[in-house]
């Protein structure tokens, strides 16, 4: 398959939305199964990418590489490392069972949602996978419209509200974003070459003020992605208007494009930027930590909680990753993964009930063990793995992260930690309220169980939950090198002159002698072939 | 003695200029609108396929006021194609609201041929010459509609506004001449060096930035715009946010950056301030409108900031931004535009934004393609719009405007309330205005296809036209 296989893994989820739209309007079944089937196919070609992925590398694999817009200095480029490729694989793995999940939750207007859907994919995938700076803001906001659609079209009660708020956040802080690649790229025009490659723009010379201006215009597009604490109320408005699909692709998928872009970005790109903030984005980790668990502790709305855990959760990831050492980051990955397995899987369980009791009110539950005990042990496995206990995945990224930031800064960690315990109070809590006790809700004792299409799209989470709790040595082994190659040029920076461009590429050198990220990956590449 | 002349240089405007007449003719013994309309489209397209031709050429008539080079080729071919956009979608329209049709197409004939003249035109006189051709023959087009109340208070307005803004032009022009001693850019710009009367040619260059700002709809010269452009047939209107503009910014561009290049930083302030203002008047006036027309029209006055960004900038990079923000502009403007002929019918124009409810679903072709021009508008990849905006605040970064760039994209999120206003309507509310089916208005429903793909091709592969934009701003003489 040689070199276009993550073209072909990001533009076949296009090519399929662009089919859904000729399906006839009244066979919506066709639709759902072409939108299915591509979806499928994306994931069995990520699958191959995957096997085909050397652990041995920090480099960029299957890179391609063409030119787009030669004057500017644009190109298409893509290629995979240890750090993207799992979220690839998260992308296309959870698209299909949104996919299968929407067959009884999307009636109306059915080709155009699978049309978003797939496209929100390609959106995704391209983001995750683009190494051109410019090509990733396009991916970046192409994943705007769709998930702005799938909310406002196919929401709740204030879907109108959400979607655009969620929108003009977003908008606005990727737009000043735009201005910092744009200058960014001006200056290392400078050395003479104009390029939007990040390969080349890391390490690109910039005074402390200018880094510090540019790390806070592309922290702000990533912190309201993630989000952090205080830039997170579009979230629980968005999820909780979104219908289910949009919440698990949100949550699954969308918060890890705002870590992602820290990690691969804003990070490398103004490392000594990354050290003056690093004392406030702990704090604002911490706080959203905190925060986000309280206020999931008092939700009467079950979406509404999960929304408030997930701030909670990522700020667990922002903690990891400004750890800077090889096990925080990691781990930071690792909860990403974790993060969409478990909260993606919990936003379809509350789809499940909502799709039968058409509420989500916690009150409206309670006892639900007799009459949904498949349910019931679902949610008891899934809201451990989001518990964090030990032989489910949730344990092993969180150990991980506490373990790298105890190392870089106690205080923030101590403080996390209690925000573990109150993880733990509220969801046990939800848990006994909606699951355990006595059936207060007559109507809730002739409720159906999961059926088989909803077993067909928990199970693979479920099983991938254990199988990643109990060996994650595979995904940590693929991370590794990558991880440590970022670690290092972000470190590698650390108290060398800011005008050093090329002695910070050497001390690299000096922390990872196996590890060369400035090698010339495309002749890497090709020489494989 | 008569001065020689290169007829390849004036073989566009030639041409353009002669269909007008031809048509004026024939429209007094042809009664059937579709043939007239016919007819303007042929000439159109031939007039554009002989321009093609011309590419390579370069030329100049008139004691050298006139010439042919590639920035006046990509300007002639750009106004043509708007042109042939804009008959096809007056064809139907024009039957349906019973304007002459001979008239009507002589009229955007010799409107276009004046623009060809301003876009090819080097010297001040004949600026003003093809400046007054154009705008005189949209004066009466905006008044086309005879029995619109509407259509006549907005030709009156943008006559009596126009002719004041022309009275500028000449008197900076007259100031210019008393400085410089000279008319022709090229001379003028030899005489910056030195020896010039420096207060007498800045007021003159400050009258002409008043004249050229009302031409584009440049704040705080905008006053008109709203009301012209709602009252004005939405055809003729689609002619103005788009040709007439074009125009404006063709002679504003080479005047300014070639003629005045010199003065680049006597004159760069005032521009700055004149880019801030009105892409944020027109932006944060948009938001407040309820009817589509006048929305547009707001939005045709932010995007002029846009591309007064671009011209701030100044040199090479600013001057190509500028061509390609018009070339991009161009297709979802006039895109924008056809859908509001398409979504209205005989007797009801149905231009309130909320008669766009439940459209999207309803018509799925228009709420496509509408979702294409709003989110090309709003500077959405892979979009022109958004082409086009990377490459003006790249002219600002590049050129040290920070703060003009950061300005610029601030606008961009305020210009985002209302084009995506038109797609929730239109996507997320339920409404009932049933539009006329695609079938009976092919003309109109190619345009506005036509324009659609054009975003989408300018937005995917921008680099083929920002090439063109760029040697064409180079090759000025």
């Amino acid at each position: 398959m040689g070199n276009v296989l993550l073209s072909l893994i990001v533009w076949t989820p296009l090519v399929g939305a662009l089919l859904v739209l000729l399906v006839p309007r009244d066979q919506p079944d066709g639709a759902r199964r072409a939108a299915l089937a591509f979806s499928l196919v994306t994931f069995l070609l990520s699958l191959a990418l995957w096997a085909g992925f050397r652990v041995d590398t920090a480099e960029f694999q299957w890179v391609e590489q063409a030119a787009w817009v030669p004057s500017f200095g644009i190109q298409y480029i893509l290629g995979v490392d240890g750090v993207s490729l799992f979220l690839v694989l998260l992308t296309t793995f959870l698209t299909p069972l949104v996919v299968l999940f929407s067959f009884g939750d999307i009636t109306n207007r059915v080709k155009e949602y699978f049309f978003f859907l797939l496209l929100l994919e390609t959106g995704m995938l391209g983001a995750f996978v683009a190494l051109d700076l410019f090509l990733f803001y396009v991916f970046w906001e192409l994943m705007l419209i769709p998930m702005y659609f799938i909310i406002g079209v196919w929401g709740g009660a204030r879907r109108i509200y959400a979607s655009l708020k969620f929108l003009i956040y977003t908008l606005t802080a990727s737009l000043l974003m735009l201005v910092a690649i744009l200058y960014l790229v001006s200056v290392h025009a400078r050395t003479g070459a104009v390029t939007f490659d990040v390969r080349q723009l890391y390490g690109t010379a910039l005074g402390p003020t200018e880094q510090l201006w540019l790390f806070a215009a592309f922290a702000l597009a990533f912190a309201v992605k993630v989000p952090m604490f205080p830039l997170h109320t579009w979230l629980p408005d968005a999820h909780v208007e979104a219908p289910t699909g949009g919440s698990v692709i949100l949550a699954g998928v969308l918060l890890k494009m705002g870590t992602y872009g820290f990690l691969r970005f804003a990070m490398p790109l103004f490392p000594d930027a990354t050290r003056t903030a690093t004392p406030l984005i702990l704090a604002l980790a911490v706080v959203g930590i905190l925060y986000g668990a309280a206020v999931a502790m008092v939700q009467p709305d079950l979406k509404k909680l999960v929304a408030y855990s997930s701030v909670s959760h990522l700020g667990f990831v922002m903690l990891g990753l400004f750890a800077v050492n090889t096990i925080g980051v990691e781990g930071a990955i690792y909860q990403m993964l974790n993060h969409g397995l478990s909260t993606g899987a919990l936003f379809l369980l509350v789809g499940v009930i909502y799709g039968r009791r058409h509420t989500r009110a916690i009150a409206d539950f309670g006892g639900l063990w007799k009459p949904l005990p498949r349910y019931a042990a679902v949610f008891l496995v899934v809201m451990f793995s989001s518990v964090g206990l030990p032989g489910l995945n949730g344990f092993v990224g969180e150990f991980l992260i506490l373990v790298g930031s105890f190392g870089a800064n106690r205080a923030a960690t101590a403080f996390a930690s209690a925000g573990l315990i109150l993880g733990a109070v509220y969801m046990l809590w939800m848990f006994q309220r909606v699951i355990f006790g006595p059936l207060r809700h007559e109507e809730n004792a002739h409720l159906q169980d999961l059926t088989g299409r909803e077993i067909a799209v928990l199970a693979p989470v479920v099983v991938m939950i254990v199988v990643m709790g109990v060996y994650p040595r595979p995904f940590l082994r693929a991370m590794e090198p990558s991880v440590k190659a970022l670690v290092a040029r972000i470190e590698g920076h650390r108290g060398a002159v800011a005008s050093a461009g090329i002695v910070g590429a050497d001390s690299e050198h000096a922390a990872a002698p196996s590890v060369d990220p400035l090698m010339n990956v495309t002749a890497r590449t090709d020489a494989r072939q | 003695m008569t001065p020689a002349i290169d007829w390849i240089a004036v073989l566009p405007l030639l041409l353009v200029s002669g269909l007008g007449v031809v048509c004026l003719g024939v429209g007094l013994f042809v009664d059937d609108d579709e043939v007239l309309g016919w007819g303007a489209l042929i000439g159109l397209g031939a007039t554009l396929v002989t321009t093609a031709v011309l590419i390579g050429q370069h030329g100049s008539a008139f004691n050298g006021t006139l010439v042919l080079d590639g920035y006046a080729l990509f300007f002639d071919l750009l106004i043509l194609a708007v042109g042939i956009v804009v008959v096809l979608m007056s064809m139907s329209y024009v039957e349906e609201t019973g304007i002459g049709a001979g008239e009507y197409y002589a009229l955007v004939l010799f409107a276009l041929s004046g623009m060809i003249v301003m876009a090819s035109a080097t010297d001040l006189i004949l600026i003003f010459l093809g400046l007054e051709v154009m705008s005189i023959s949209v004066y009466i087009l905006a008044g086309a509609w005879r029995t619109q109340v509407r259509s006549n208070e907005a030709a009156m307005k943008y006559f009596l506004l126009g002719a004041f803004a022309t009275g500028f032009l000449l008197y900076g022009i007259a100031l210019i001449y008393g400085a410089t001693g000279a008319t022709r850019l090229d001379v003028i710009a030899e005489k910056l060096g030195g020896g010039v009367d420096h207060r007498l040619l800045l007021a003159g260059v400050a009258m002409l930035l008043v004249a050229f700002g009302f031409k584009v709809a440049a704040v705080p010269f905008h006053m008109w715009t709203p009301d012209v452009y709602e009252g004005a047939p939405t055809s003729v209107t689609a002619l103005m946010a788009v040709a007439v503009k074009t125009a404006g910014f063709a002679a504003f561009t080479r005047v300014f950056l070639r003629g005045f290049g010199g003065l680049h930083g006597d004159w760069s302030m005032l521009l700055w301030a004149l880019a801030v203002a009105t892409m944020t008047v027109g932006n944060v006036l948009a938001l407040a409108q309820r009817n589509i027309k006048r929305m547009l029209a707001y939005s045709s006055i932010a995007h002029a900031g846009y591309i007064l960004v671009a011209l701030t900038a100044g040199g090479p990079t600013g001057g190509a931004a500028a061509l390609f923000y018009l070339l991009a502009y161009a297709g979802m403007n006039l895109g924008a535009f056809g859908v509001v002929l398409a979504v209205g019918r005989r007797g009801e124009p149905h231009e309130e934004i909320d008669d766009y409810a439940g459209l999207g679903f309803r018509s799925p072709l228009l709420g496509a393609t509408m979702a294409i021009f709003m989110l090309s508008l709003t500077g959405i990849p892979p979009l022109a719009g958004f082409a086009g905006k990377v490459y003006v605040f790249t002219a600002a970064v590049r050129e040290g405007y920070y703060a003009l760039a950061v300005i610029g994209v601030l606008n961009s999120v305020i210009s985002a309330g209302y084009y995506i206003r038109v797609l929730v309507v239109m996507f997320m509310t339920p409404g009932t205005v049933e539009v006329v089916r695609a079938g009976r208005r092919p003309y109109l429903f190619t345009s506005i296809v036509f324009s659609a793909v054009v975003t989408v091709l300018i937005g995917v592969f921008p680099a083929l036209w920002l090439e063109l934009a760029r040697l064409s701003f180079l090759s000025q003489p």
